[in-house]
């Protein structure tokens, strides 16, 4: 068990870590996620005693990590593959760590064994591809046999095999009891491994719930309604009685509409009353990355710009048309526009301070943040078909939800369902 | 917020992790748990320095420079200069041992300052959060393997220089000159490796860190030579006096200047340096961040 209260970390007057407060339970895999430079690193150096916090405190199993009795024996670490010296065989680089902490010699070659490097364990470390010095990290994390692990982007440089044995190492390590923390950037691979989810941004806590939690909340699931492309009259007849009815309409680039606030079968019929004929109607249901992505669009520290070559470039002979930007390139905000019901605030406010924050209820429900507030996991309208079980995954969070009175939230539910 | 949150109640017993009365369910590791000590930390410290290449080439290249610039003087002493005039011949090792002082100050730079230069230090201060138990494991490994090899290439050039240029009027060493031109000439460079360590781990650069510390042993004598005006004679006397090749020499007794440390002084003068770099070194690893 992981437990972060008020953790603070400064460097001159540039703060990386501000009032984190998090637990890492047993038994799970926790995802530890944020943009670059987010302060993930800064954050498991402070838990690891490489770095003192500036304000704060870490505590695993009760204990500061240098205050542990024989802390490796309690908490592996893998922060940097390439964390060794590179003149030393891997299977020295581990038997030294092994001394270290009074671990019999035999483990180092069970470890090796475990991480597939038995047949590289006399070579030197300096000729170690990305994967191999990954798996030589994890091994170091491996060998004092401990309760809590700590992986900092365990699946960089590793092949496909590498990523599934990763994916289910760590799942076979949560389900013997210990405490499995996990920062990544594989969104894909986060949501396969991950059951719950810190999420930093510039240093403060964005979310601290569980995966199916997080994508609910930070994800508008659509439909996606094409009419015949022949008659954009169509479109327009059923934009206009979509929207009569409560949903939202945004058209897409294709020609495609993209409807919230409504269930499937609730468009189909206003669809047919109001004689239009369909083409789609599907549901769309966002990603663990999309989710991600709309969470931190405000925190991103470093965000790509069109790459302008400006002056560089021949002009263009006349007549010839400027290349076509691709679509993501310099564009912040592609990735769907946000909910109707997050009143486009990209993400929430910080979490109350204090208390660690719990899953859900916590960073949505910031007080005096009424705008945040409607950005409580809203009912699937999709999800479901049967009418009478409108709450899908709302009733964990019962006190962030809006209450009653705000009219925005109102609008995501489907009047019918109720 | 600007006050951390009191410390959580640290009822739990330190064997916690069989978490008896825990809300989660634990893992308990079948391997027995031992309580550490620097014992652990010096084996481990030895597994290191021995199974990187540079510790063999530093030492190899030591060697090397003792035992083959000391049989070079020997021979060219023996063939030109037939009469020693009663000098000690022990002191012909003296130009050996100031070159190899070199590779010590590398290797000792190195044991420490390469941890950094990998990023392996924070791989070790994972595995050892007592960080100072990290650093005095290095210090006395390298210690000691600095002395051994120091003592034992001393003492075969001894043997060789006073074999070779037996009957050409060379004193015969006395115990002392003995003991001084072997053990205390290694004490002496094994702390200067030491000295050096300790200042690899406060810079954490290793080639930053190896000219400090080769400027530290030439640039007295350089700095001493330009000091031609009279008014700055004391300072250049005190810095040719207490210049290391010139401590060195005085275990030969063949010192460039007659005032000045003398007999076991550069021993002490040493010790004192090294323990207040290593002093150093102890309270900024604690304070800093890895």
């Amino acid at each position: 068990m992981i437990e972060a209260v008020g953790l603070t970390k400064r460097y001159g007057d540039k703060t990386a870590v501000y009032n984190l407060s998090f637990q890492v339970r047993p038994g799970a895999v926790t995802g530890f996620l944020g943009p670059n430079g987010s302060g993930k690193s800064t954050t498991m150096r402070m838990i690891l005693g490489l770095d003192n916090p500036s304000a704060g405190q870490v505590t695993i199993g009760g204990y500061p990590y240098r205050k542990l009795p024989n802390a490796p024996r309690q908490v592996g670490a893998l922060l940097d593959a390439k964390a060794v010296h590179g003149g030393r065989s891997a299977r020295n680089h581990l038997l030294s760590l092994a001394q270290l902490s009074g671990i019999p010699a035999r483990r180092v070659d069970e470890v090796l064994g475990v991480v597939g490097l038995h047949d590289v364990a006399r070579r030197r470390s300096k000729g170690f591809s990305l994967g191999m010095g990954q798996r030589l990290g994890i091994a170091a994390a491996l060998l004092g046999d401990p309760q809590v692990l700590l992986f900092d982007e365990p699946v960089n440089g590793l092949d496909p095999e590498g990523i599934l044995w990763v994916r289910n190492l760590m799942k076979s390590l949560a389900a013997e009891g210990r405490t499995v923390f996990v920062s990544s950037h594989l969104m894909s691979e986060m949501a396969l491994t991950a059951d719950h989810l810190i999420v930093i941004g510039r240093g403060q806590l964005l979310a601290d719930m569980s995966v199916t939690d997080f994508i609910s909340a930070n994800s508008a699931d659509f439909a996606r309604v094409r009419t015949p492309d022949s008659e954009p009259q169509q479109r327009e007849k059923l934009s206009a009685a979509i929207t009569e009815a409560g949903g939202h309409v945004l058209p897409e680039q294709d020609g495609a509409l993209r409807v919230t606030g409504l269930p499937l079968p609730r468009i189909s019929d206003i669809a047919h009353d109001s004689d239009v004929r369909l083409w789609e109607l599907s549901p769309h249901q966002a990603s663990l990355e999309e989710a991600y992505m709309r969470m931190t669009q405000g925190a991103v520290d470093y965000r790509s710009t069109i790459d302008q070559k400006a002056g560089l470039q021949q002009p263009l002979p006349p007549g010839m048309q400027p290349p076509m930007p691709v679509p993501g390139q310099g564009q912040p905000g592609w990735y769907a526009p946000p909910p109707p019901q997050q009143g486009g605030q990209p993400f929430p406010a910080p979490a109350p301070q204090g208390a660690p924050v719990q899953a859900p209820a916590g960073p949505y429900g910031a007080p005096g943040a009424p705008g945040a507030a409607p950005g409580a996991p809203a009912p699937n309208p999709y999800a479901q078909s049967a009418p009478q079980a409108p709450q899908g995954p709302a009733p964990a969070a019962p006190s962030a939800a809006a209450p009653p009175s705000a009219p925005a939230a109102d609008l995501t539910k489907p009047e019918d369902a109720r | 917020m600007s006050t951390p949150p009191p410390p959580m109640p640290q009822s739990a017993a330190p064997d916690w992790q069989a978490a008896p009365n825990s809300p989660y369910p634990g893992y308990t590791s079948p391997i027995p748990v031992v309580r550490t000590h620097l014992g652990h930390a010096l084996t481990s410290e030895w597994t290191k320095i021995k199974s990187v290449r540079s510790t063999m080439w530093t030492l190899g290249v030591f060697v090397l420079l003792v035992v083959g610039i000391g049989l070079l003087t020997g021979a060219v002493v023996a063939s030109s200069d037939p009469d020693l005039g009663g000098e000690s011949p022990l002191s012909l090792g003296f130009f050996g041992l100031l070159l190899g002082a070199m590779c010590i100050i590398t290797l000792g730079v190195l044991t420490t300052a390469s941890e950094y230069g990998t990023g392996m230090i924070r791989t070790t201060m994972v595995a050892c959060p007592s960080r100072g138990r990290v650093l005095a494991a290095k210090a006395l490994v390298f210690f000691l393997i600095a002395f051994v090899v120091t003592l034992v290439c001393a003492t075969l050039i001894g043997f060789l220089h006073v074999a070779m240029l037996e009957g050409y009027n060379a004193k015969d060493p006395s115990g002392e000159e003995w003991l001084k031109g072997t053990v205390g000439v290694s004490l002496y460079l094994a702390l200067l490796g030491t000295l050096s360590l300790a200042i690899g781990s406060v810079v954490r650069h290793s080639a930053g860190a190896i000219t400090i510390m080769i400027g530290a042993v030439l640039a007295p004598l350089v700095i001493a030579l330009f000091m031609f005006s009279s008014s700055l004679q004391d300072v250049q006397q005190a810095l040719f006096e207490y210049s290391i090749p010139n401590q060195m020499s005085i275990f030969y007794a063949n010192s460039l200047t007659e005032s000045g440390p003398s007999g076991w002084d550069p021993l002490w003068i040493m010790l004192v340096v090294t323990g207040a770099a290593l002093g150093g070194a102890f309270a900024l690893l604690e304070k800093r961040d890895v």
